[in-house]
């Protein structure tokens, strides 16, 4: 186990900086001017000029790269053209809204879409089972933003229990107020996720309970429930688990339209307006910091299957004791 | 029983947080002078600095209400003192001695000397500023402090405009650092604190030199998004929203008595722009033809409604050189096809339209479409980014016709630049723009200009669609707002909650 979490932290740093060099450089293959964000009409072309120097687009490539990188290594982001703001504290003061909102949801869109999951697939056969499906389904076919504006219209705007939008100045400071800001977009995004997840609940537990094994365990006596409790459940949560690692890291990433329906300033909302501006400072911080989460989740899920199916434990310390005794465990 | 559970959990979720809700204690009550407003906006500043590109947003937040020039542009587009409590101007119009107002510090608590002034001037005129006023002060030739309270300013020819041009120079404290980040004014307020990407907050400066603000401080709310402002007002977390963006939701405040919706003056012009340099609009008749065929009337309404106004040139009603030109070329097709005709175009032309991404470009650039394909013209709408028009269009002059706001007021002097991005080259026009800068007397500028505005309205430079209406949505217990917001600027001291 130790091997196999030194040999992820390699691949954790080796990924990071591989990613780095290809987001600096993709960036620059982007069509735009940085300095454009800093003029208006009416500059003249002493001022475009000055505009460049000031971000630094006429210095080389090179000399670019490794002035962000030799900042990298220090821990430092940089600094934005535009804001003339510090990248890092600002992208810890947006991950205040963006990580909680995240994290409310998943554990929200978790507790609805397992038992909502599991009863699809056990009472497929049923109206309510055929019901449940459909829901699922339809809750993924619907944008998000609509789901947003109609939470909206209901909590804020007709019953006035909620905000619209907006966070509080102050952060968490004041936890309740920041709760409340956070309800309707956590609603919102809790319920498309668990839609998406119910499918895949749904998916993996009829896999279940179509397998040998939990035939094999009923037929030695076992109950329904207890054979799903042994055998089911660990089986069927493996490929849910790499999911819902998927799911969060989208989710993640994919927080723009909710931030901006609820005008919460968080990553997503950041992302969206430097890269209109080609803030590039600001996008390589995000983009930098975005996809050490999304390995840091990857490689959480992982952990989480390990612990959950020793056979995969087994295939990568290569431990045959272990091997026998995930299938030991595995088996009825 | 699993699913009951989990339903039950996400309402018990909800049903806490709204009694957290409903526990939260309400800012609205108190004495109006204890009472902060909270202000609605979809500008926000890029940054706090109005040299460097902080945009729209910076003028709207600090511009009067944090920072002061020597002159103050009031909503209504008189020049008055400010800073400076008087001013003499040479015979010959190239020398102003301002004389500066006793008592002003600024919230570092520095005195405001003539020094810093000077270094406010000359960081706006400084090699590396991004100032959009830069070129409007390039007659400054050199400034002189002879003591701490007189500021010279020596001019290379002489500017009428100078004390207009100086209410946009703010006055900072020499001394201040990172004001890309931070603030040294001399305004009624102080900043508090700025949360990028969400809100502005400002407080009462409490040894403002003039009469102090009648709230206790303002926060500027920003959001992307039209309607989420909209729901802000709605549900109270706003009181007032600076510029109403999106005319389809006005109808949810204008039949509520808690709403007041005000209709003021914009100095915000939606031109549709012809490369004058570049066939077929470097022939005055095709520009003409196309701007009869054009029916502005329908697409303003189409656009906001009942709100704005058709001016038929650059000039808006707020400078003093107004005048109405919307019957020089008039919405009139058969007129239209004898122009074309006239230009050797009587079978039309195609031509692409570089349009702006963003509201209402796109919409618009459908509505000339269609009414030019009436007269045989075929129009190629090309969608661009904001970045890419700055480069392409503004820059480069890579296009044919596009579509832009021009926001600020006085701003029909760029028709009197030939290598301005529409390339309007009128050597009339250059010199009674030249000659009005120079002019002895307000008159004779206004004369001049007038000039300029019924020409380039006859050479067809452009066709001016429409003046943007200038819409604020407020509570009615809200008094003391501004509703015309001359070149976004929102003055918020005088602003009252009941």
């Amino acid at each position: 186990m130790l091997s196999y979490l030194l040999r992820r932290l390699a691949f954790l740093v080796i990924t990071l900086v591989l990613a780095s060099i290809v987001l600096f450089v993709l960036l620059r293959l982007l069509p735009g001017d940085p300095a454009n964000a800093l003029l208006s009409v009416g500059a003249t072309k002493e001022q475009i000029q000055a505009a460049r120097e000031h971000v630094g687009e006429n210095l080389p490539l090179v000399v670019q790269f490794f002035r962000w990188f030799g900042q990298l290594a220090r821990l430092d982001l940089g600094t934005s053209y535009i804001s003339g703001l510090a990248v890092g504290p600002e992208i810890a003061s947006r991950l205040v809204v963006t990580v909680p909102l995240t994290l409310m949801a998943f554990v929200l869109a978790v507790l609805i879409a397992v038992p909502v999951g599991f009863i699809a697939a056990h009472r497929a056969d049923r109206w309510y089972g055929i019901l449940l499906s459909a829901v699922s389904q339809l809750g993924i076919a619907v944008p998000v933003f609509w789901i947003g504006v109609l939470l909206v219209s209901f909590f804020a705007l007709t019953l006035k229990v909620l905000p619209a939008g907006g966070f509080p100045q102050d952060d968490w400071s004041d936890p309740g107020a920041a709760l409340q800001s956070l309800a309707l977009p956590v609603l919102t995004v809790a319920l498309v996720m668990a839609a998406s997840i119910t499918r895949y609940v749904r998916s993996a537990v009829l896999d279940v309970l179509g397998s040998d094994y939990l035939r094999s365990s009923r037929a030695l006596g076992a109950g329904f429930a207890e054979a799903m409790w042994r055998h089911g459940l660990r089986n069927a949560s493996v490929p849910v688990i790499s999911i819902l690692g998927i799911e969060l890291a989208t989710t993640f990433l994919g927080a723009v339209v909710v931030e901006s329906v609820f005008a919460l300033p968080g990553l997503g909302s950041m992302l969206l307006t430097s890269i209109a501006q080609h803030d590039y400072p600001d996008i390589q911080g995000i983009l930098f910091v975005s996809t050490f989460a999304v390995l840091i989740v990857g490689f959480l899920a992982d952990l989480a299957q390990r612990l959950v199916d020793p056979r995969l434990r087994a295939t990568v310390s290569g431990n045959r004791r272990g091997a026998a005794g995930a299938v030991e465990a595995v088996r009825p | 029983m699993k699913k009951k559970l989990g339903l039950a959990v996400g309402v018990a979720l909800t049903a806490a947080l709204a009694l957290a809700g409903c526990s939260g204690a309400s800012e609205s009550g108190g004495k109006p002078s204890a009472a902060t407003i909270n202000i609605g906006s979809v500008y926000e500043p890029q940054n706090l600095d109005n040299t460097a590109g902080g945009g729209q947003g910076v003028t709207e937040a600090l511009n009067g209400n944090v920072y002061e020039g020597l002159f103050r542009l009031t909503d209504e587009g008189k020049v008055e003192n400010l800073l400076a409590s008087k001013y003499t101007k040479s015979s010959d119009g190239l020398t102003y001695t301002f004389t500066l107002r006793p008592g002003v510090t600024f919230h570092s608590g520095a005195k405001l000397t003539s020094a810093d002034v000077k270094d406010s001037i000359e960081k706006v005129t400084a090699d590396d500023s991004q100032s959009a006023r830069k070129s409007s002060l390039a007659p400054i030739e050199s400034i002189d402090t002879p003591d701490a309270s007189t500021v010279v300013v020596h001019l290379s020819s002489r500017s009428i405009s100078l004390p207009y041009n100086l209410s946009y120079v703010w006055i900072i404290d020499h001394a201040a650092k990172n004001l890309k980040t931070t603030e040294d004014g001399t305004g009624p307020y102080e900043l508090d604190t700025w949360k990028h990407g969400s809100s502005l907050s400002l407080t009462r400066y409490s040894k403002y030199w003039g009469t102090a603000a009648k709230n206790a401080g303002v926060v500027f709310h920003y959001y992307s998004d039209a309607t989420a402002l909209n729901n802000a007002l709605l549900t109270n977390a706003v009181d007032v929203v600076t510029s109403e963006q999106s005319p389809d939701a006005l109808s949810q405040f204008t039949g509520n008595s808690s709403y007041r919706v005000t209709d003021g003056k914009s100095t915000t012009k939606l031109l549709l722009a012809f490369n004058d340099k570049v066939a077929p609009f470097d022939k005055v008749e095709v520009r003409k033809a196309v701007t009869s065929a054009i029916d502005n009337k329908k697409l303003l309404k189409s656009i906001w409604g009942d709100y704005g106004t058709l001016i038929g040139s650059m000039v808006p009603p707020t400078d003093p050189w107004y005048e109405n030109l919307t019957k020089v070329n008039p919405y009139d097709v058969s007129l239209a096809k004898k122009e074309l005709a006239q230009a050797g175009y009587a079978k039309g032309f195609t031509f692409t339209l570089d349009t702006p991404n963003y509201d209402p470009h796109p919409a618009a650039a459908q509505i000339i479409k269609s009414d030019l394909a009436k007269v045989g013209i075929t129009v190629k709408i090309n969608i661009i980014t904001p970045d890419t028009w700055y480069s392409k269009v503004y820059q480069a002059h890579d296009f044919q016709a596009t579509m832009q706001e021009h926001v600020n007021d006085r701003d029909v002097v760029f028709y009197g630049n030939p290598d301005f991005y529409w390339g309007y080259d009128n050597p009339k026009v250059t010199g009674w723009v030249n000659d009005a800068e120079k002019a002895q007397t307000t008159t004779e500028q206004t004369d001049l200009l007038k000039k300029v505005n019924t020409q380039i309205a006859e050479d067809a430079a452009s066709d001016w669609l429409y003046l943007y209406p200038q819409i604020v949505v407020a509570s009615s217990k809200l008094s003391g707002y501004p509703v015309n917001g001359l070149n976004s600027q929102f003055y918020a001291y005088d602003i009252v909650k009941k």
